[in-house]
């Protein structure tokens, strides 16, 4: 009995941190619409500043509290309100919930970097030691003040919603925005306020519970899925419901905590250990909650979509296709084998993110789960009797399509946001209940056979790297065919209206699932290919952000974006391993790039092909190009230029110059002697690059590459550009030839014609 | 004559509003009949009932005497139902030309392409084929959810406002259009605020008010009934 009681307690107390949590996710979620993955990495970087100050400087508890919960909290949420997020309020839900991954991605790259984990004084509860009794069990002082608070918070909110002209104003936002705006209120202050309001929330539950669990960065950071779980519950707007599924989450914990202590307690289910259980509660509890949703009603008025997405050329996809294959073989040739082993690696995650584009790109699903489909292609890959031979691999990517659907089946009910968070849930439960398993990875690893091909050693970098280029070029082809398909088109359809889609009978559920297939058949590739020992901390749900973060800003309508995405993934991770000292900023590194999606919501690839789109329709700048990468080729086979000297050029030539190629065959006079001399000396500096840069190690080079094409690139288009004449030849702009396209939708917007 | 579609005492509540109470009206075979009533009359929620959008509250709808009421959207285009948005519903960032082609792909035509393209000539979209959908002007952007809504091969056409947006020349030509869907045998139900086109074009009008419809006739009797000019219409024009 005594036992019960204080499981009852533990939970109640675990249920108050929790309702703290999530009561600022409603309130942030409410009243600007956004909800915050990010929430729980705010009450991580509240918890390790307060052990800063409090612990590491020695500051007194209520000047430590109030500089962290009444300063640092509130600042951080006007500072993610008014900067990261002003931009999107146009934006589909798709890049709103983008820009939120990124700030999480960015907070732990942020918390890892300033508090490495190392040998730390530990976190010590409010009046710690000393306990009080109830019913006869000894509870600490912690656990009683986040009860206390809890009581405090709901009370307190209570009051500011119904009470306070702020929070009559909140609540008047949430019924309707722009019934209120007229009436005075002001959204855009009211919606800082609660992003201020809700961060201060997210520390205090931080920091209660890192006294009950200690300073780490991501179990810190995943209370948020606690938090998530207890606000579905009050389906996102009631918070005395959410208080109330805080507090069942809380119980059900403590209580299976005391159960597992038991002798009656199952200690394997069918052969699988039940030790994960009690972790993975919440992520149960949210799968359950969005199972039991009621099925998303079909609505109108669907979201102005600002991305878009080309049709993929065939000229182009091949003749891409073949000079990433191509390309790959002339590399390798001369890379160093450990420098072949990142390429490999970085490829693979290219796969990884190329396998978003039919899912988040054309059909606009999110998934937070591209690794987990990946680290089931691995295991399966590695269970698979044939050793790695090409019917195991295709019966792996056919089961992992069937698990991709089926997992999603249930999930398809869902939309947008609670879409999202399902496949976020079942990327955690995979990872506590499946690859936790000791039978699943044996000691922590598992061994994927190398594909077996008849005459091809694929235990062998470079034929491995060249194996991996040809996949990647095959499943690009192919998801081009697919665009071009009717399928394709249902995709993109379903994206811009499911309405309208529906009315003309689409099956959406079907089509979904469908894209969900295909997606993790590819994904399932990113696993089975990446032969070696693997461990199930490559195919964490914490891994996943950044596959999703940086396959939308590099463009995930596109495999060419994807591709990018993926080098960019893998150029970070080289950069962190070979220079350590920047390893810090490569992991807030795709955090902040996610941020800038406010600005360029179509991805960073679609702008470099934009770039690319005359010149591929312009004969003579393409021979030139070609014959440019020819030239340089030859140089570097006759040893006259490095292999270094050959990448800086080719990627001055490739993406700092040809774009320019088409413009500069018109231009004349003075300004196309400049373009040339500039394009001379870049070109100069990059052949000559190992003696220029001798003493500067590979991050270093690649990051002065990076600042070489750019200031290239930009300095050519520069002096060339001439002022664009508007090329619309619509009737509305008849006459309106002295303006510039900027001054034309300056106008529209001026007089409203476009919303 | 006989009726292509009969609604049977639909009524639609939204939490304490009845959007429609108790609407009874039919649509003859191969006419054009027009759907008026001021701004929340409920007639786009009456078409959402005709799609399988909204399940209605009480009521029935039938097609051709058959029930359809618990047969989920997807499946009406199947039976013949097509319909446009009034707060547009194209496929933004695909071409005018491949948002029918996937009209006319999920209808499993047999030819679709050149479904679609008869489609985008009858709207005289052709000049515009290959524009995205999402930059096309209002008017061009309505003619294209009919054009959409036709490559299904639809026997009931719902048009919600089509015309608004449109100039006088391109509603003088949408008029032709619908006279012509008509011959065709294609039977259109049309929501319009251009009082001047639906007296024009439609055989039958029922006009609805506060979700009860509170005449029914040809354009000749509403524009004379009292009820009607004092719920909508005004001074008769």
């Amino acid at each position: 009995m005594q036992q019960l009681v204080a499981y009852t307690v533990i939970g109640l107390t675990t249920g108050a941190i929790y309702a703290l949590a999530s009561s600022g996710l409603v309130v942030t979620y409410v009243t600007s619409g956004v909800f915050n993955i990010a929430h729980g990495a705010i009450g991580m970087i509240a918890a390790f500043s307060y052990w800063q100050v409090r612990f590491e400087w020695g500051w007194p508890a209520p000047v430590a509290l109030f500089a962290i919960l009444g300063v640092l909290c509130p600042a951080l949420g006007l500072v993610i309100d008014r900067v990261a997020l002003r931009g999107l309020a146009q934006a589909t839900e798709v890049t709103r919930l983008t820009a939120t991954v990124a700030l999480m991605a960015a907070f732990i790259g942020i918390a890892t970097w300033i508090w490495p984990p190392e040998n730390r004084q530990p976190f010590r509860g409010f009046f710690d030691g000393n306990n009080v009794s109830v019913l006869g069990v000894n509870v600490g002082w912690n656990k009683i003040i986040a009860l206390i608070a809890a009581v405090v918070v709901a009370g307190g909110l209570r009051i500011l919603l119904y009470k306070t002209r702020l929070g009559i104003q909140m609540r008047a936002v949430v019924d309707d925005r722009s019934l209120a705006e007229l009436n005075g209120a002001r959204p855009a202050r009211i919606a800082s306020a609660s992003w201020a309001l809700g961060a201060s929330l997210a520390g205090l539950a931080g920091i209660l519970l890192a006294a009950e669990v200690q300073l780490n960065v991501v179990p810190l950071t995943l209370l948020v899925i606690n938090a998530y779980a207890a606000a579905i519950f009050g389906r996102l707007k009631s918070l005395p419901l959410t208080f109330l599924g805080a507090m069942a989450l809380g119980l059900t914990e403590a209580y299976l905590l005391w159960g597992q202590g038991q002798s009656w307690f199952p200690e394997t289910i069918g052969g699988f250990s039940t030790s994960g259980l009690r972790q993975a509660t919440p992520t149960i509890f949210l799968f359950l909650l969005l199972m039991l949703l009621p099925q998303a009603k079909l609505r109108a008025g669907a979201a102005r979509v600002r991305e878009r997405s080309a049709i993929p050329q065939w000229n182009t996809a091949i003749l891409g296709a073949a000079v990433l294959v191509i390309g790959s073989i002339a590399v390798t040739g001369m890379m160093t084998r450990s420098n072949t082993i990142y390429l490999i690696q970085a490829l693979i995650m290219a796969l990884a993110v190329v396998s978003l584009v039919p899912l988040t790109g054309y059909a606009g699903l999110v998934s937070l789960a591209p690794l987990t489909f990946a680290g089931i292609g691995a295991v399966l890959m590695s269970k698979m009797p044939g050793d790695g031979n090409v019917v195991s691999l295709i019966a792996v990517v056919v089961v992992v399509a069937l698990i991709g659907a089926v997992v999603a089946l249930p999930a398809l009910r869902l939309e947008g946001i609670y879409l999202a968070l399902a496949t976020g849930a079942f990327a955690l439960l995979v990872s506590i209940l499946v690859f936790n398993q000791g039978k699943i990875f044996s000691n922590g690893v598992a061994e994927v056979p190398p594909l077996r091909l008849p005459g091809v050693d694929l235990s062998q970098p470079r034929p491995k790297a060249i194996f991996l280029s040809v996949a990647f070029a095959v499943v690009g082809l192919l998801l081009v065919a697919l665009r071009r398909s009717s399928l394709g088109r249902q995709f993109v359809a379903m994206k811009d209206s499911p309405l309208a889609g529906a009315t003309l009978g689409m099956n959406l559920v079907r089509t979904k699932a469908l894209a969900f297939a295909m997606s993790a058949a590819i994904a399932s590739l990113a696993g089975a290919l990446d032969a070696g020992k693997v461990a199930p901390d490559n195919y964490t749900f914490d891994r996943s952000l950044p596959i999703l973060l940086l396959a939308i800003v590099s463009g995930v309508g596109s495999i060419g974006g994807a591709f990018f995405g993926g080098m960019l993934l893998g150029s970070n991770t080289v950069l962190a391993s070979i220079v350590p000292s920047v390893s810090n900023i490569t992991q807030v590194m795709p955090g902040l790039i996610g941020l800038s999606m406010g600005r360029n919501p179509n991805g960073t690839a679609s702008q470099i092909a934009t770039g690319f789109r005359p010149v591929t329709s312009h004969p003579q700048s393409l021979l030139t190009a070609l014959s440019g990468i020819g030239a340089l080729w030859l140089l570097t086979s006759v040893d006259i230029i490095s292999h270094w000297g050959f990448f800086a050029a080719l990627v001055i030539w490739g993406l700092g110059i040809v774009p320019n190629l088409p413009a500069l065959a018109v231009t004349s006079g003075r300004s196309r002697a400049l373009c040339l001399l500039i394009a001379a000396v870049g070109m100069g500096i990059a052949a000559f690059f190992d003696d220029i840069f001798e003493a500067v190690p590979t991050g270093g080079r690649l990051l002065a590459i990076i600042v070489l094409f750019v200031v290239v690139g930009n300095a050519i288009r520069r002096i060339h550009t001439p002022v664009a004449p508007t090329s619309k030849s619509s009737p509305d702009l008849m006459g309106l030839t002295g303006f510039t396209p900027e001054e034309l939708s300056q106008s529209d917007r001026a007089i409203k014609v476009v919303p | 004559m006989t009726a292509l579609l009969e609604v049977r005492s639909v009524a639609v509540r939204f939490g304490g509003v009845m959007a429609l109470s108790g609407v009874d009206l039919d649509v003859q075979k191969d006419s054009i009949t027009g759907l008026i009533g001021p701004n929340g009359a409920g007639k786009t929620t009456l078409f959402n009932v005709i799609c399988g959008i909204r399940q209605p509250t009480t009521g029935v709808v039938l097609l051709d005497n058959e029930e359809i009421n618990g047969v989920p959207t997807q499946k009406r285009s199947a039976m013949g139902i097509g319909r446009t948005f009034q707060r547009l519903e194209l496929f933004t960032t695909l071409s005018v030309f491949d948002n029918v082609l996937v009209a006319a792909e999920l209808a499993r035509v047999s030819n679709p392409h050149a479904v679609a393209r008869e489609q985008i000539e009858l709207l005289g979209l052709t000049d515009r084929a290959d524009t995205i959908a999402g930059e096309l002007p209002t008017g061009s952007a309505r003619l294209l959810e009919v054009a959409r809504a036709l490559a299904g091969r639809p026997r009931l056409l719902l048009l919600d406002e089509p015309a608004s947006g449109l100039d006088d020349v391109e509603t003088q030509q949408l008029g032709v259009l619908l006279q012509q869907l008509k011959s065709l045998g294609i039977t259109v139900l049309l929501v319009e605020h251009d009082m001047s086109l639906i007296m024009k074009v439609c055989d039958q009008i029922h006009v609805l008010d506060l979700g009860n419809v509170i005449a029914s006739g040809t354009p000749d009797q509403i524009q004379h009934d009292p009820s009607v000019i004092d719920a909508y219409l005004g001074a008769v024009r």
